[in-house]
């Protein structure tokens, strides 16, 4: 097996308004490899498989184990995390292109703030006192801890909202994460305070009632977020939410 | 008179960085908040074993003073001393404000908090939400300071990388000089305090289980500036970590914490799979050596005994420099609760199931215990500039226990951020001629720039890098001797001397990663000959740094703290040593063999 080699190809673009183009690229395969360390290589080497002088590939990472969310791209097709994406598990040769639903800035960089700024809309926070010495925190039970935890693990990826077939311009939809991330904070004993505002922000254009159920979202997940449960539970308190202010009104 | 509302830049959106930031937009003053990456990817979403507090909820008559001799003791005696004392002293407090922003620490029966054991210490005093404490630490902060940035508070600069500090004739610091990592604009902003929150300096190392913005490029630039540099030889190696082509995965220390098991096979031709080894044909080490610790010990003794048993007695499984860390022997149902996560990345990242078969790990450059120098009040010597966190050099000493990491970032956030408030609201004006401050960092910085995307040489950056890694993961990590360390300092000349030699293969002014990288490792070779002289000239053995030439501690002559100060006309260190304050525990023999 001393000369298998990996054959990959990359979409690149240069700037947020420049013409996409593809380039091929062919490394000695070793064992071990992701996504990651194939775009390492070409920055030490940086020539297409032509031959062709290149520039290195840019693209956003950080921890390189999937827990910062940062390395989200498409790879053969399918969003997710290039850290985790390991070359021998994947067929040849590869596809790899940035998301499409985001903004490209350049190469496999999009721009995902759109969803930090859905996080600030349903105000994703406990809305402490304030930091001064205030004693413990509420007991919460194992339970209640576990179903939390698993929510809290989402690293804002934006992997489910690419792949969610209502999550594009004419809807405005704000995508599973953010409706997750709500029920999150609904949940918590404190949190439960600003409630209602976030299923306000979550009714309307673009709110919850966009989800057609297609499910991509919750098999896409990296970190395995209930996300299909969160939106049905969400749902179901928007629903009784507009029912209440109806015959309030 | 300051104006009313004082602005202070804080740099880094880590646990250090974000505390800080909750602290002063609390106290009424606006932040500036930078970070390459966005903060919620910040590199502490890494951490995942735990957060230490003495909260003392298991029964055990923990406290924070015994928390305090922990970590004075797991430092070897080189942390001042009243800092620790204070944090070992703020840690149940903090622990109570995490949970109270909704931190989902793992939780007893009665829906207390949980703590297990970890490293260098006989109580269970170590907090944890699942296995990524870290992550979920970094959200709470997060979360509270997007509510600041909604109110208006604070307003965040993320893909912009600090370049330099602005500081005036007077040795005072008035901003600091940034750019934008899209239009890769250089601009200066002005402040009344600067809070560096950077963190670690892994890629100094090359692979190291850090995350790949961990460059210490921040601190490089700052002490080129004449910010000290203090302990810079301290950097600590994780015992176990997973190798891997692009980065060293750590396995964590709740691995061990939760009953796992180091150990190799006693025959080094042992062929068979690791799982089909009996009892008896198994050599658990660090039980053998450490019978009080067993597989506790702190990570510089457990890290030394594994090179001990791999290079010095040949027992490497499968002669590859590899040891088992076993969990197999544990039931799935407690491992998924207590480890799921951390045994995810493994079986995710090699392939094999660790709840069936023992895992392959070997140490890895981890932490780095060194970094700019603070007083107790976390400001340099350079006046209104702080550094806290990681980047900063207090608290850990020779070696830093595990799980005090997360704690220290947010103590040091929590201290910083009142006092720089507090600073800025005492602040005289600035004198009339800082705009030339202004001016000049601005012009050094583009130039800089231009030189670089105009060099027409023959070396590539990210090679040079690599033998970088190479040399300093070698040379300045475990073991350290001498004549190696003067080689490797030689080496560093060389390699500062090729990069006046680089060429960019990509010279575009957008988004250039690359181009970056390059400008960072500049400052990390810089940094990197602070390390290796300040390892050459300590001749003793402490904590993570280890000489067989000097085996034994010797306080008479090295319980000091290194300062690295940068000489520009030589363009190399020039070295200062500081008494280290032991007022409150007197040193002590550091043994952990006892029984
Ligand atoms: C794998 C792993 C596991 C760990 N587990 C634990 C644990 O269980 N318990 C524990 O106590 N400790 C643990 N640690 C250590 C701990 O995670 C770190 O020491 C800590 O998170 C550092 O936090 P910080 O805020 O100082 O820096 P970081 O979290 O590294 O943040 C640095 C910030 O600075 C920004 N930055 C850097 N340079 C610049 C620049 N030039 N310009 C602008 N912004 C910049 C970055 O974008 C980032 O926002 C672990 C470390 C690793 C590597
Ligand atoms: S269920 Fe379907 S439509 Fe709804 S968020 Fe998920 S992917 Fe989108
Ligand atoms: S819910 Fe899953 S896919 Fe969506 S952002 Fe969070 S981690 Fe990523
Ligand atoms: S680099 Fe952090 S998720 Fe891939």
């Amino acid at each position: 097996m001393a000369n298998k080699s990996v054959l990959f190809k990359v979409k690149r673009q240069a700037t947020p308004t420049s013409e996409p183009y593809w380039e091929e690229f062919e490394l000695a395969w070793r064992p071990g490899l992701n996504v990651i360390s194939l775009f390492m290589d070409i920055a030490e080497n940086p020539v297409t498989r032509e031959g062709k002088p290149t520039t290195p590939i840019n693209y956003d990472s950080n921890c390189l184990e999937e827990v910062c969310g940062s390395c989200a791209m498409l790879i053969n097709g399918k969003a997710r995390m290039a850290c985790s994406a390991l070359v021998d598990n994947l067929e040849q040769p590869l596809t790899i292109e940035p998301f499409s639903k985001f903004p490209v800035i350049r190469d496999l960089q999009v721009d995902r703030s759109v969803l930090f700024e859905n996080l600030k809309a349903i105000k994703a926070w406990i809305p402490i006192d304030g930091t001064y010495a205030l004693g413990e925190g509420p007991r919460v039970l194992p339970q209640v801890q576990e179903q939390a935890y698993e929510l809290s693990t989402c690293m804002s990826c934006c992997c489910c909202m690419e792949a969610c077939p209502q999550f594009n311009e004419s809807t405005g939809f704000v995508g599973a994460a953010t409706i997750a991330q709500a029920r999150l904070f609904n949940m918590h004993p404190t949190g439960k305070v600003l409630k209602d505002e976030r299923l306000k922000a979550l009714m309307g254009d673009g709110g919850i009632q966009e989800c057609a159920y297609a499910q991509n979202c919750v098999e896409i997940c990296p970190k395995d977020i209930p996300l299909t449960k969160s939106i049905s539970d969400v749902g179901g308190d928007v629903m009784k939410k507009a029912i209440l202010d109806f015959f309030r009104t | 008179m300051a104006a009313a509302t004082p602005r202070i830049i804080i740099v880094g959106g880590g646990l250090a960085g974000l505390s800080a930031a909750i602290k002063v937009a609390e106290l009424g003053a606006h932040v500036d908040l930078f970070s390459i990456v966005p903060v919620k990817r910040s590199h502490s979403v890494c951490a995942q074993g735990g957060i230490n507090s003495a909260k003392n909820l298991k029964g055990e008559g923990d406290s924070s003073w015994a928390h305090f001799d922990d970590t004075v003791f797991g430092g070897d005696f080189l942390a001042n001393q009243l800092p620790v004392k204070q944090m070992c002293e703020m840690g149940p407090g903090i622990i109570d404000l995490l949970d109270r922003m909704g931190v989902p620490f793992n939780r007893t029966a009665e829906g207390l908090l949980d703590f297990r054991r970890f490293g260098g210490t006989l109580f269970h005093r170590t907090a944890f939400a699942g296995a990524t404490t870290g992550q979920q630490m970094l959200y709470a902060l997060d979360e509270q300071v997007r509510r600041f940035e909604a109110e208006g508070k604070v307003k965040k600069y993320e893909y912009w990388e600090f370049l330099s500090a602005v500081i005036d004739p007077q040795r005072v610091c008035r901003g600091i000089c940034a750019m934008d990592l899209r239009s890769m604009e250089v601009v200066t902003f002005p402040a009344a305090a600067v809070i560096m929150a950077t963190g670690g300096v892994g890629a100094i190392f090359g692979k190291s289980t850090n995350s790949v913005v961990c460059t210490g490029s921040s601190q490089g630039a700052l002490y080129q500036q004449g910010v000290a540099y203090a302990n810079g030889e301290m950097i600590q190696v994780h015992p176990t970590c997973i190798p891997g082509e692009d980065k060293l995965r750590l396995m964590s220390e709740s691995a061990r914490g939760e009953g796992g098991r180091v150990w190799v096979p006693k025959d080094p031709n042992e062929t068979r799979p690791g799982k089909q080894v009996p009892e008896e044909d198994r050599w658990y080490f660090l039980e053998d050596w450490y019978p009080k610790y067993g597989n506790l010990v702190p990570r510089d003794i457990a890290t030394r005994a594994i090179h001990k048993v791999v290079h010095d007695h040949g027992l490497g499984v499968q002669g590859m420099p590899m040891v088992y860390l076993d969990l197999s022997h544990i039931d799935r149902a407690t491992l998924d609760r207590k480890l799921g996560g951390i045994l995810d990345i493994y079986e995710k990242f090699v392939g094999d199931d660790p709840h069936e078969v023992p895992m392959k790990i070997f140490p890895g450059m981890h932490y780095t215990m060194g970094g700019l120098w603070v007083d107790n009040d976390q400001m340099t010597n350079i006046t209104g500039l702080y550094a806290i966190g990681e980047c900063d050099y207090s608290i850990h000493g020779a070696n830093r226990l595990g799980a005090n990491s997360l704690l220290s970032c947010i103590y040091a956030g929590f201290i910083a951020g009142p006092h720089s408030v507090n600073y800025a609201q005492n602040l005289a004006a600035a004198p009339a001629n800082v705009a030339h401050s202004f001016e000049d960092e601005k012009k050094r910085q583009m130039e800089a720039n231009t030189r670089l995307l105009s060099n027409q040489g023959t070396e590539n950056p990210f090679k040079l890098w690599r033998e970088l890694g190479a040399v300093m993961s070698a040379n300045v990590t475990v073991t350290r001797y001498n004549e190696k360390l003067q080689e490797t300092d030689v080496k560093l000349v060389e390699l500062l001397q090729r990069y006046r030699n680089v060429n960019l293969s990509d010279k575009s002014m957008w988004s250039n990663q690359s181009f970056m990288f390059t400008r960072q490792l500049y400052n990390m070779l810089q940094l990197a000959r602070v390390m290796t002289q300040g390892a050459l000239l300590r001749d003793e053995s402490r904590g993570s740094h280890y000489k067989p030439e000097f085996p034994d501690r010797d306080d008479a002559n090295f319980l000091k703290t290194t300062k690295a100060f940068f000489a520009p006309d030589a363009d190399e260190p020039r070295f200062e040593w500081e008494p280290v304050d032991t007022s409150l525990i007197p040193p002590r023999p550091r043994r952990y063999d006892s029984k």
